[in-house]
């Protein structure tokens, strides 16, 4: 982990008091609502739909355990007992007061979190793959990166009004885990002739308008990284549009100005700033790689384990291989039959935070898909860790499976949100609760949205659903075929939505239409899908429909 | 066919509290069935402008449709429905709190 140095501590320390100082004007009256917004936004505070919802930064999913149990205290003392991980590697609390705020500020500061850029029209949260400095065949771990990111844009001053909010992915291998074509900026850290460097694409969102990102450079050498990010921002800085907040993404400027333009213009920048910012203080980097020193793995070699069934599925499911072969990757379920994604009580947090003291090196992540990981687990030690997690509700089996589903709050808590997403979820974990049945059914991703901005990537769910708000109803369109990996493909949509009561059984259509058309149970949904294409999909979305309804 | 009869309420999130409350003839009420209902444009407007007069207590006022049963006003969209129960998701929030 990166400790904080104590410049680090003072400015956050001191933001804090200049928080607290602007809370205390708002409700003295000294502020109005208009002045107060957007230093409040600066703060990771929101006003949603019922209450304030404070959006704290895990810095790149990487959790220890002294903070995962500080956010635990904090969800029992000044919340509902419960914390959201969003799809942003992020933590919410969604029933903050206001005048309770500077205080919670202050009790992240003592783990060394914040809630700093987690809104507003600046560089946000830099995410990562959740498997980073864990996982096989990385070039290296892409948190020394994202980190650096996150100490260059903290506070950047040229960069703290941009035309729209930017985010940052870097994953250190060619699986992608952090959904990095739909980032403004995706890295990809990349070996070429011996030397590390950085495949760079721009210009990826979701949204309403979705684009894949587009690779503005094969190689960027390490040391150009910064000079070359502060060369595409300048750049979107300088020519995004402000006219239209519906266009001024970085995505937009890309498609009206056209890649090769843009690179020009980012390349023009670039050699400016080299000559500014030729590299990083190797000071600077080595303290950065001092928090990221991978750790001390035991040498013991991991024994056969004898597996209950419940183990088995576990294994099967929710384990990935680690870099260390007595090792494994613990991947930890939030979405259990009918719960709400994301949510984790302060017990199951503490849970989990012992869990990775005792056995993951004191390390926990969150990942996009609203999970929690234990990064390095001893073989040895999956009978316990699974005994546990089954004791605090957490071992649900259903990692990649149909249950696993990603949805934002949609309109149980936002505010922007047109249609409810939580529900569908929970409804379609219940509706496929057999987790045989979901085994039998295979990998698949569905992911929900609850407004078109896309918080919850149905563009690329292998089944997407966004809620929209049709005259007054709920209504659910679909999309089809969407790939947030390496493979970056944006769903199809399926044509007319769907209403509330309508949509499950839409999905459970689907899955009947996916199992009749499969080849084998190794073709995957998305795997028959790109077999056979969306018309038997459509056939039995609205033909079956139709029919019965006959 | 005729035109509904207009029914709209004030409402907005307390400042503090951020929870959803409703105007009631110069007092915010968290309680949707209490709130004072504007019957025309007219008494829209006024209501509306007695209802921003608070802006130390209030954050974001605006006007919403109601329906009127048994002339107590009841949430017209799903949205303000929500505002008025709280998450669907599970048993919390406001529904809990006034258990």
């Amino acid at each position: 982990m990166y400790k904080y140095t104590e410049f680090d501590s003072a400015f956050v320390r001191a933001r804090i008091a200049e928080f607290r100082s602007q809370v205390e004007r708002r409700i003295e009256g000294g502020l109005t609502e208009d002045e107060f917004k957007p230093l409040r936004l600066m703060n990771g505070l929101y006003l949603q739909l019922h209450a304030y919802m404070l959006r704290v930064a895990i810095p790149y999913g990487t959790l220890n355990s002294a903070q995962m149990r500080q956010l635990a205290m904090i969800a029992e003392r000044w919340d509902k007992g419960y914390g959201h991980f969003t799809t942003r590697q992020n933590i919410q609390f969604n029933w903050p007061k206001l005048a309770d705020v500077p205080d919670i500020l202050e009790a992240l500061a003592d783990v060394e979190m914040h809630a700093i850029q987690t809104s507003g029209n600046c560089i946000r949260n830099v995410t990562a793959d959740h498997f980073a400095g864990a996982v096989a065949g990385e070039v290296e771990d892409p948190r020394l990166t994202a980190e650096l990111i996150r100490q260059w844009s903290t506070d950047h001053p040229e960069f703290a009004y941009l035309p729209r909010k930017f985010k940052v992915a870097v994953i250190g291998s060619d699986a992608d885990r952090a959904v990095l074509r739909f980032h403004d900026i995706g890295l990809q850290v990349v070996r070429e002739g011996g030397e590390i460097g950085y495949r760079v694409v721009i210009g990826g969102g979701l949204g309403r308008t979705p684009m894949i990102g587009k690779v503005v450079r094969e190689f960027l050498p390490k040391r150009d990284l910064l000079a070359y990010l502060e060369a595409i921002l300048r750049t979107y800085n300088m020519s995004g549009r402000r006219d239209n907040k519906y266009k001024a993404r970085i995505k937009i400027l890309v498609h009206e100005t056209g890649l090769e333009v843009l690179k020009d213009r980012i390349e023009a920048h670039f050699e400016a700033q080299k000559r500014v910012l030729p590299d990083v203080n190797p000071a600077v980097r080595a303290r950065i790689a001092e928090g990221f020193v991978a750790p001390a793995l035991s040498e013991r070699p991991a024994a056969a384990l004898s597996m209950s069934p419940a183990l088995r599925a576990f294994v099967d499911t929710n384990v990935t291989a680690h870099r260390d072969a007595n090792h494994v990757i613990v991947t930890v379920s939030t979405k259990g039959i009918g719960t709400t994604p994301g949510d984790v009580s302060a017990a199951q947090m503490r849970v989990l935070a012992d869990l990775a003291e005792r056995y993951s090196h004191d390390e926990l992540r969150i990942s996009h898909e609203q999970n929690v990981i234990l990064p390095h687990v001893h073989r040895d030690d999956l009978p316990a860790v699974h005994a546990a997690l089954l004791a605090a509700d957490l071992a649900t089996a259903n990692i990649g499976l149909i249950s696993d589903i990603i949805a934002c709050p949609g309109m149980d808590y936002c505010a922007l949100a047109t249609a409810r997403s939580i529900p569908i979820a929970q409804q379609i974990g219940e509706a496929f609760a057999d987790l045989d049945a979901q085994h039998d059914i295979g990998p698949l991703k569905i992911k929900i949205s609850g407004c078109i901005n896309a918080c919850g990537h149905h563009h690329v769910g292998h089944i997407g659903i966004l809620g929209l708000d049709r005259a007054g109803v709920e209504n659910y369109q679909l999309t089809l075929g969407g790939d947030g990996t390496q493979e970056a493909t944006l769903g199809t949509r399926t044509g007319p939505g769907f209403s509330y009561s309508e949509i499950v059984p839409a999905v459970e259509r689907l899955i009947e239409a996916y199992l009749d058309l499969r080849q084998s149970r190794e073709e995957s949904f998305l795997d028959a899908y790109r077999r056979v294409g969306i018309a038997p999909f459509k056939a039995a979305l609205y033909e079956d429909r139709d029919a019965k309804a006959a | 066919m005729a035109a509904e009869a207009l029914a709209k309420v004030a409402t907005s999130n307390h400042l503090i509290e951020g929870d959803v409350i409703y105007f009631a003839h110069g007092v915010w009420l968290r309680d949707l069935a209490r709130a004072e209902v504007a019957r025309t444009p007219e008494e829209a407007d006024d209501l509306l402008r007695r209802a921003r007069a608070f802006p130390h207590e209030t954050v974001g006022v605006e006007l919403v449709d109601v329906a009127l049963e048994a002339g107590v006003p009841r949430p017209v969209h799903f949205r303000e429905a929500f505002r008025t129960r709280g998450p669907s998701n599970y048993f919390h929030g406001k529904q809990a709190d006034h258990v």
